[in-house]
């Protein structure tokens, strides 16, 4: 009977579940409301199996040996498909299971919006093969086997974003990260490369032990490799505009999926290599890891507040975040470099938790994004308005997914960034002088960040949601169906429990700490009523989301205390809004989405640089114009910049390189015959 | 146990009582600095007992966040102003956050405000919205990095360890970090309170209102919930100011004598502050929105080399 609750079976039994899932989908292919119970019903299988799988290897700790298996063997030489869960890969196992349950959950009613128009089998053998191959990262225990499940998730992820691909944005946004995505893998492969040249074999084993007689060169090389490979995957600043392409574009079941775990796979991947496999980091390492985090951080917020597609704005926010998340692994870096391991696993923690709490908060949005789309059918905020009164729960769900993510307490962004803080703040106690002065302005980057997301998510919630609807489908807007609100439900409640007891979850973390490097906190960080920072490391201070809100409760009566002494012949009754004695408000006189943007946009003006058109008509006096249009565009400065010179340069050179394919024959065979030569020299 | 509760009972109490009466003194004396004799010291008292017995207008737009919004923010502001020690050095509930936490609270509290004017269709509330949240946010940086100047030296975040730190031997009052770090904070002290240079508290429908322009469709309770938390919320941050660079005379035993003394300790370093305050709200014209930014860069930089020379002189 244990044999059924042991991690192992449970892992097997969630791949089984996937696979099952895609099968199923297709199998039911012209059936579309089987496919989609079918498909959608294998994947909350698999998240529930996968979540408990992780679960207990986490609680298990060091006393369970890490269940291994082999899918099958293959003949392939240095191929083995072998899956393992360590530590590491059970908590990212945690990550795309306990995501994959609510967004499958969700999916069963947001399919039914493609029901006649695109085929939900399809859809649903792709979402199955996405989880499988992302479950398959996290546990795979070499780099060949790693490097296929890694391919088998950038194609599927590749057909999710294509998925509606009769609109062209859907198109170009796929090439787009297609071609990206594999720049980044052509990364991780030479970066593997390299360490196989050191010890011979690809098992993640084999590199551990012979990472340590690479040369220093080598070492750096692999760095840069790995966070060029990895860093594309997880969207970090400059590698970041397929994300705000590509996401956006995807069904939103898939987008919380893409948003919420995909790009985890880049931060798994650098873990994975830079705590577990490369060894004792240099100082720059950390110094770049961190650098870009903060870039990532500060420009992923500025270029979400000048968004006003709702989804494209949710898209820069996992730009954001990744970024608050690299803070706290270059943190560990840099502290791990010092010889400080309590305070590199204070950072690492931050790290993770953050990355747990993104995958939350962020599968939250986009799914309450997908239900706002699917009853106004745009992603243009400028068109909504006043959903709050037409789909009250699901304006709730992404009101919380709103505070939560601008950290603000007692949700679990707030737990997550207070603990990154405090680990910028330790670094004064490091005789290091850079790190001395890089942490505390991270922070400060970190805090400046914190405050223009608040702002962002003012917009986003209040422009959507509040106010008077601003279209007519906005006005016809209906609430979302029962499965959709359970699966945005389920991710409401993460986000309370991650918030409101941390010291719980934390223990989860213990075995991942352990295994990177080397020591376990929450005993001491963690205490019954929250954080508390202070008992072993040198600096300290603590937190306590639950008491606050627990006071907050008990301080509510309060109000009404004063209402019985003062006010209890005061009415209540509803009025127009002010309207400056005019004739009644309309929709098109309230605050837009990008006037709301409007001060940051002048202030950071240098960053944004935005192109505005004004055409004015008017008879007498250009104050009393008849017509006004008004354009206004921002245009990255890195894809202006960087990515189109660059693209422009690989097109003149492939059309230089087209003279070598004139179409003779002749000529292909002297290409032939000289490539021979060449080859034979060489091995002369 | 007893102790805690009693000492959240008179903190709860020196909260709710003190703050209107630092908004009536700060009026008071700065319309005699213009030669006006000005509303008498206890006005705010009773304009809060005026809104709670009004009746009250809501907007027909308006949904549950322009009702629940009064009381987040007031719950907040409360809760922010009971993790910062006011007369003893412990603060009743300086275990339950730290000033990270207390930044995270009244960041709470703004974010509804903010969504509670934009719920009634307003283009004003819009208007206010925006600009409070720009504001803050590039206030936010200068104030962060001056916690973080104080908290490292006092080697914590809690508001109460700062303050005991600072109470050594060594009298930190003139050390440059804490010179530097006091006159950012001043600054984003003024930013957060809605004082002059960045926003007018005396206007009323003007297009260069900020926080009226958010709060301009509440009245009767709704509005007194709203004008007292801006009043606790101007209270907590004077007190972190005075307390934090300033600790002298706070009490760290809980006798009566003690209270006796921090408390007229407490009220000459709050009436001092509302001076400069007041000073400065008389002596300065109101910025233009967007000159707004460089008074904050301004309070950044000062936060930066504070940081820095408590790096050199250490």
């Amino acid at each position: 009977m244990t044999r059924f609750f042991s991690s192992g079976f449970l892992l097997q039994a969630a791949l089984l579940a996937y696979a099952a899932g895609i099968v199923g989908s297709l199998l039911a292919l012209r059936r579309e409301k089987a496919a989609g119970h079918l498909g959608f019903g294998a994947a909350i299988l698999g998240g529930l199996c996968g979540t408990a799988s992780a679960v207990l290897a986490l609680v298990g700790g060091a006393q369970i040996t890490p269940p291994a298996f082999e899918l099958w063997r293959s003949g392939v030489p240095y191929l083995r498909l072998t899956v393992q869960l360590d530590a590491l890969g059970a908590f990212f196992l945690l990550v795309v299971s306990a995501v994959a349950i609510a967004s499958s959950l969700y999916s069963l009613g947001y399919a039914r919006g493609f029901y006649g128009r695109k085929n939900v089998g399809i859809l649903g053998a792709f979402y199955n093969a996405l989880l499988l191959a992302m479950t398959l990262v996290f546990c795979s225990s070499n780099a060949f086997f790693f490097l296929i499940s890694w391919e088998l998730m950038a194609l599927t992820g590749y057909c999710l974003v294509s998925f509606e691909h009769e609109k062209a944005e859907a198109r170009d946004a796929g090439v787009l990260f297609f071609i990206m995505s594999h720049l980044g893998t052509g990364g991780v492969l030479l970066g593997f490369l390299l360490l196989f040249r050191a010890s011979g074999d690809f098992g993640f084993e084999g590199f551990r032990a012979a990472a340590g007689g690479m040369s220093a060169g080598a070492r750096n090389a692999a760095f840069v490799l790995f966070l060029f490979g990895f860093g594309m995957k997880a969207g970090i600043v400059p590698l970041h505009v397929w994300l705000a392409e590509a996401h956006p574009v995807a069904p939103s079941n898939a987008s919380a999926l893409l948003s919420g775990v995909l790009i985890k796979t880049g931060v798994y991947g650098l873990l994975r290599v830079l705590f577990d496999v490369l060894g004792e980091p240099p100082n720059w390492w950390g110094v770049t890891v961190l650098t870009l985090g903060t870039i990532s951080a500060v420009l992923g917020v500025l270029y979400a507040l000048m968004e006003h597609d709702l989804k494209r704005l949710l898209a820069y926010h996992s730009i954001e975040n990744i970024g608050i998340i690299l803070i706290g692994l270059g943190a560990a870096l840099m502290f791990l470099h010092t010889h400080h391991p309590l305070l590199a696993t204070l950072a690492l923690i931050a790290g993770l938790y953050h990355t747990l709490n993104h995958a939350v908060f962020k599968a939250l949005l986009f799914l309450g994004a997908g239900a706002v789309l699917h009853a106004t059918g745009t992603r243009n905020m400028e068109k909504m308005g006043g959903l709050i009164k037409r789909m009250p729960r699901t304006a709730l769900c992404f009101l919380v997914g709103a505070v939560a993510i601008s950290a603000l307490p007692p949700l679990n962004g707030f737990i997550s960034e207070w603990l990154t803080y405090q680990s910028l703040l330790q670094g004064f106690t490091t005789t290091n002088s850079l790190v001395r002065i890089l942490f505390p302005l991270s922070g400060a980057m970190l805090a400046l960040t914190g405050a223009l997301a608040a702002a962002c998510f003012v917009k986003a919630f209040g422009i959507t949601f509040l106010a008077q609807p601003r279209s007519e489908p906005a006005a016809r807007a209906h609430e979302a169906p029962g499965t959709m609100l359970a699966g945005m439900g389920l991710l409401v409640a993460a986000c309370f429990f991650l918030g409101l007891f941390p010291a719980t979850f934390l223990k989860l973390l213990d075995p991942v700490t352990a295994q990177l490097t080397g020591l376990q906190l929450s005993s001491q960080l963690g205490l019954a009523h929250g954080l508390v920072l202070g008992n072993t490391l040198p600096e300290g201070g603590t937190v306590s989301t639950l008491g606050m809100a627990l006071m907050g409760v008990c301080l509510l009566p309060a109000p009404w205390v004063l209402w019985l002494g003062f006010g209890r012949r005061a009415r209540t009754r509803i009025g127009p809004t002010w309207d400056c004695g005019l004739l009644g408000l309309t929709p098109a006189m309230e605050y837009t989405a990008t006037g709301f943007s409007k001060p940051i946009r002048m202030i950071f003006k240098a960053l944004f640089r935005p192109r505005r058109e004004v055409q004015r008509e008017y008879d007498y006096s250009p104050y009393f114009a008849k017509t006004l249009r008004f354009e206004s565009h921002i245009e990255e400065a890195f894809v202006t910049r960087l990515y189109r010179p660059f693209k422009g340069a690989v097109l003149r050179f492939s059309r230089r390189l087209r003279a070598l394919q004139a179409g003779s024959i002749q000529a292909y065979l002297i290409y032939i015959f000289i490539t021979l030569l060449v080859l034979l020299l060489f091995a002369l | 146990m007893k102790g805690m509760l009693l000492s959240l009972a008179l903190q709860l109490l020196l909260l709710l009582a003190l703050a209107p009466l630092v908004s009536g003194c700060i009026r008071n004396w700065k319309a005699k600095l213009q030669n006006r004799r000005g509303p008498p010291l206890w006005q705010p008292y009773f304009d809060l007992a005026k809104f709670l017995g009004k009746d009250m207008v809501i907007s027909e737009h308006a949904s549950w966040i322009f009702r629940a919004m009064p009381y987040v923010l007031f719950l907040s502001t409360l809760l922010a102003g009971l993790m910062v020690p006011l007369v003893s050095a412990q603060a009743p509930l300086s275990l339950f956050g730290d000033a990270l936490a207390l930044v995270g609270l009244l960041a709470l509290g703004r974010f509804f405000l903010a969504l509670g004017g934009l719920d009634p269709a307003s283009a004003f509330g819009g208007m206010g919205s925006s600009r409070e949240m720009t504001i803050s946010a590039i206030a936010e940086p200068a104030l962060m990095l001056a916690i973080f100047t104080v908290a490292i030296s006092a080697g914590s975040t809690n508001l109460s360890q700062m303050l005991l730190a600072a109470q050594g031997p060594a009298w930190r009052l003139l050390n440059p970090g804490h010179v530097l770090a006091f006159a950012a904070l001043f600054i984003v002290l003024l930013a957060e309170t809605g004082r002059i240079p960045v926003d007018n508290p005396a206007t009323h429908l003007e297009l260069t209102m900020i926080h009226e322009a958010m709060i301009l469709e509440y009245s009767g309770r709704y509005l007194a919930l709203l004008e007292w938390s801006a009043a606790i919320k101007q209270l907590v941050l004077m007190a972190l100011l005075v307390n934090v660079f300033f600790p002298v005379g706070i009490a760290t035993r809980l006798t009566l004598p003690a209270l006796g003394l921090s408390f007229l300790w407490l009220a000459a370093k709050l009436l001092a502050v509302a001076g400069a305050v007041v000073l400065v709200e008389t002596t300065n014209a109101k910025l233009r929105l967007f000159r707004v930014p460089d008074l904050l860069s301004t309070a950044f930089i000062l936060a930066t080399l504070a940081l820095f020379s408590t790096f050199l002189f250490q």
